[in-house]
């Protein structure tokens, strides 16, 4: 009797063990455990990747939503970037996609091509909701195949942030943003400063904050218009990889890459070691509250090269294809792309709102900085690189191009080396 | 389930034989019950997936978790994949520095908390605490431990006139460096092992030692030692197997834009690379049952070279 009730609890501790940890997946809790009652509560999922600069806004998002769909709750995934695509990748294959999620350029095209999205054509025409309210740029990125599988979130663009404070110690006049590639230069060695331990400017190994932007500057491309032909190996691919690789081993006004890998560049531009940094529009909120950075620092147009030119981007908001509450699912997505939910962005500050005429709520938003140049630099923007299968050679980028950095190979060499594999993967998306 | 010797007059040998195997076979039956939950366990989460990962690597993996047959595509290229041959160096080089350290840092550590000394308790806490830290978190903190130029190893060292090193960031350190954290974690769990087979050894012997005027030393190596074999070569083997599979340390450590990740990274971290980084989930298999043959090789090996050196009472 005794061993009987003993095995009898092994079993079922075992099967509750197995049960319980086989769901990694948080996905899976908001699927349709559908109340299937007529007014039924329905749960959404909802997944970005903002993290912390982002929990004001969701929140402030979430409590309008719910005001005016009462019986619908919507649940925040939030997944740091570096792990968000491996988690939509297992999600997608599983079919448990979140109802609405973040998208993002690179990505796109491999999710609508294979059917993870919803098209919204219909669903548009439907509630009437006018693209026109969006940038065209962005919502071209979002339409595949003739059909529209996201709407707008936002868009961004970079611009050189720079700490007043050591602007100041070394009696440089701020930029305006009519400089060009030399006076940036210039600008850093002034506010180099070895004895200090402080650099002018943090060369790091970024795509979208720093080398496309130069590749364009130098009026190429990363990849070609029909996306078959790697821009890395023109003169201008390399030119664009040179002006990084020269800050670190030709002027040395920049930390090296040994020393940004121990050290992030954001990281040491928050605490005063690098006096600017190319970064993205989106910072805004992180700098702002820096307790350091928040009276220090600003932010100035990029110098120009041969053109003046910045790569844009903008996230969108998709619907998964197979969601269990469409319906419900789209009205959120509608919610999120309206003027209402992009004026809440304007207003924390987290990302430029892709609504026309949001914008400067943005701009105010945090007035002691020129926010108002990353709208600007919009007229002379190029798109974010995509291909179908755009991780296959973004990921080659930093493994073969962080050598020269280092000062191992010539930039004309490592841009050489990148430019034949990222071919090699274009031929292979069919 | 061994007969009890009854022999027994024909007319009672069915009656008995009988009960005995009815016995014989409740127990037997007993026995599968009990490590039915264990061996189920076993049975859908790892062998399962063995078998299962034995299979994909002859598969081609495409966008979204579709795969087609391939064949020996993913071994041909195993066979020619640089990568694979330098991450396999350095694994190698990571199991040479990590298991004798390990294991001798650790016998010396559980000799001297198996004494009867103040704070015992204290001491075995302490050295077990890395073992509970998550490996985030001991990433995170020892990274800063290592920075080069703001990093408190190296600000110390300035205080001795020792040169600062780029521990993490130079190619004659970073492997070192994380097989250091790595010994660092490992001690506590190896301590308790040690401890345990330590206490297994009868006092008796050192107390005849004694009384022939061993020393500590003497005793250590002529009586410790030898009786610790077979733990030695539990903690050997378990470790061997571990080091093998290294990853989230190097993972964690190394960015992926170090120019270090060449020289450090394992055939773990390129498993993974290739599986989540680049969705070749068949060609990920293969590099997993490329590893799996090599480590049972190697404990094969040292099942056979037990008798040579691991002493059973």
């Amino acid at each position: 009797m005794k061993k009987m009730l003993i095995s009898m609890l092994a079993i079922t501790t075992v099967i509750a063990a197995a049960g319980c940890s086989s769901s990694p997946n948080e996905t899976a809790p908001a699927q349709g455990q559908g109340n299937a009652t007529s007014t039924e509560t329905v749960e959404l999922s909802f997944s970005s990747w903002g993290g912390s600069a982002y929990k004001e806004t969701n929140d402030l998002l979430i409590q309008a939503f719910t005001a005016k769909h009462p019986n619908i709750k919507i649940k925040i995934e939030d997944t740091p970037n570096k792990q968000y695509w491996q988690k939509m990748e297992a999600a997608a294959s599983g079919e448990n996609l979140p109802d609405v999620f973040w998208m993002n350029g690179p990505r796109f095209a491999s999710y609508a091509a294979n059917g993870m999205l919803q098209p919204l054509d219909d669903l548009i025409k439907q509630d009437k909701v006018d693209l026109n309210n969006y940038p065209e740029s962005l919502v071209k990125l979002y339409n595949y195949n003739g059909k529209q599988y996201a709407i707008p979130k936002d868009f961004d663009t970079i611009g050189v942030w720079y700490n007043k404070a050591l602007f100041d110690a070394k009696g440089v006049p701020y930029p305006d943003g009519s400089w060009n590639w030399d006076q940036f230069v210039d600008t850093a060695k002034k506010l180099t400063d070895p004895a200090k331990g402080v650099w002018g400017v943090a060369a790091a190994l970024d795509s979208q904050g720093g080398y496309y932007n130069t590749i364009y500057q130098s009026g190429g491309s990363v990849i070609s218009d029909d996306k078959k032909k790697s821009g890395y190996d023109s003169p201008e691919g390399i030119a664009g990889i040179k002006f990084w690789t020269d800050l670190i081993n030709v002027h040395k006004v920049s930390p090296t890459l040994a020393q940004m890998t121990d050290t992030e560049p954001l990281d040491m531009f928050q605490s005063g070691k690098v006096a600017m940094l190319w970064e993205g529009s989106w910072n805004a909120t992180t700098f702002a509250k820096n307790d350091y950075l928040k009276d220090k620092v600003d932010v100035a147009p990029l110098p120009k090269n041969k053109q003046q030119s910045v790569v844009i981007h903008g996230l969108g908001y998709a619907m998964s294809a197979k969601s269990q509450h469409p319906k419900e699912a789209w009205e959120l997505l509608k919610f999120l792309g309206s003027k209402e939910a992009m004026d809440i962005h304007a207003k924390t500050g987290v990302a430029i709102p892709a609504y026309n005429g949001t914008q400067d709520t943005w701009v105010k938003s945090f007035p002691n900085m020129k926010l108002q140049i990353f709208i600007d630099e919009v007229k002379y923007a190029k798109p974010y690189p995509v291909s179908k299968y755009t991780s296959k050679w973004s990921s080659l980028e930093p493994e073969i191009l962080n050598k020269a950095w280092a000062g191992q190979v010539s930039a004309k060499e490592a841009a050489k080396q990148l430019a034949a594999k990222m071919n090699e993967a274009l031929a292979a998306e069919k | 389930m061994e007969s009890q010797g009854v022999v027994s007059p024909s007319p009672h040998i069915h009656a008995t034989t009988h009960k005995r195997s009815n016995l014989a076979r409740s127990q037997w039956l007993w026995g599968y019950l009990m490590i039915a939950p264990f061996f189920l366990g076993l049975l859908g989460f790892y062998i399962w997936p063995i078998i299962q990962t034995f299979y994909f690597s002859f598969t081609k993996w495409e966008a979204f978790n579709t795969y087609s047959w391939a064949g020996l595509d993913n071994y041909k290229r195993l066979v020619q994949d640089v990568s694979l041959l330098h991450a396999l160096r350095n694994t190698v080089t990571y199991v040479v520095m990590f298991v004798p350290m390990s294991i001798i840092l650790s016998i010396i550590v559980a000799t001297l908390l198996n004494q009867k000394i103040r704070g015992l308790a204290i001491y075995r806490t302490l050295f077990f605490l890395p073992v509970v830290t998550m490996p985030a978190a001991v990433a995170m903190v020892w990274k800063w431990l290592y920075n080069g130029d703001y990093g408190l190893i190296n600000y110390v060292l300035s205080l001795f006139a020792i040169k600062a090193q780029n521990w993490l960031t130079d190619p004659k350190w970073a492997l070192f460096a994380i097989v250091v954290v790595a010994v660092w974690s490992s001690i506590g769990n190896n301590m308790i092992i040690f401890l345990s087979g330590l206490q297994g050894i009868s006092s008796s012997y050192y107390e005849a030692a004694s009384i022939d005027g061993a020393g500590p030393f003497r005793k250590f190596y002529v009586i410790t030692l030898p009786l610790l074999t077979p733990t030695i070569f539990f903690v050997t083997v378990i470790s061997l197997i571990g080091a093998f599979q290294v990853f989230d340390l190097i993972y964690m450590m190394i960015g992926s834009k170090s120019l270090m990740v060449e020289n450090t990274q394992s055939v773990v971290y390129l498993f993974y690379k290739y599986a989540f980084e680049n969705n070749d989930k068949g060609y990920a298999s293969a590099v997993g049952i490329f590893l799996l043959v090599i480590i049972m090789l190697i404990t094969a090996v040292q099942m056979k070279l037990q008798k040579k050196w691991v002493h059973y009472e």
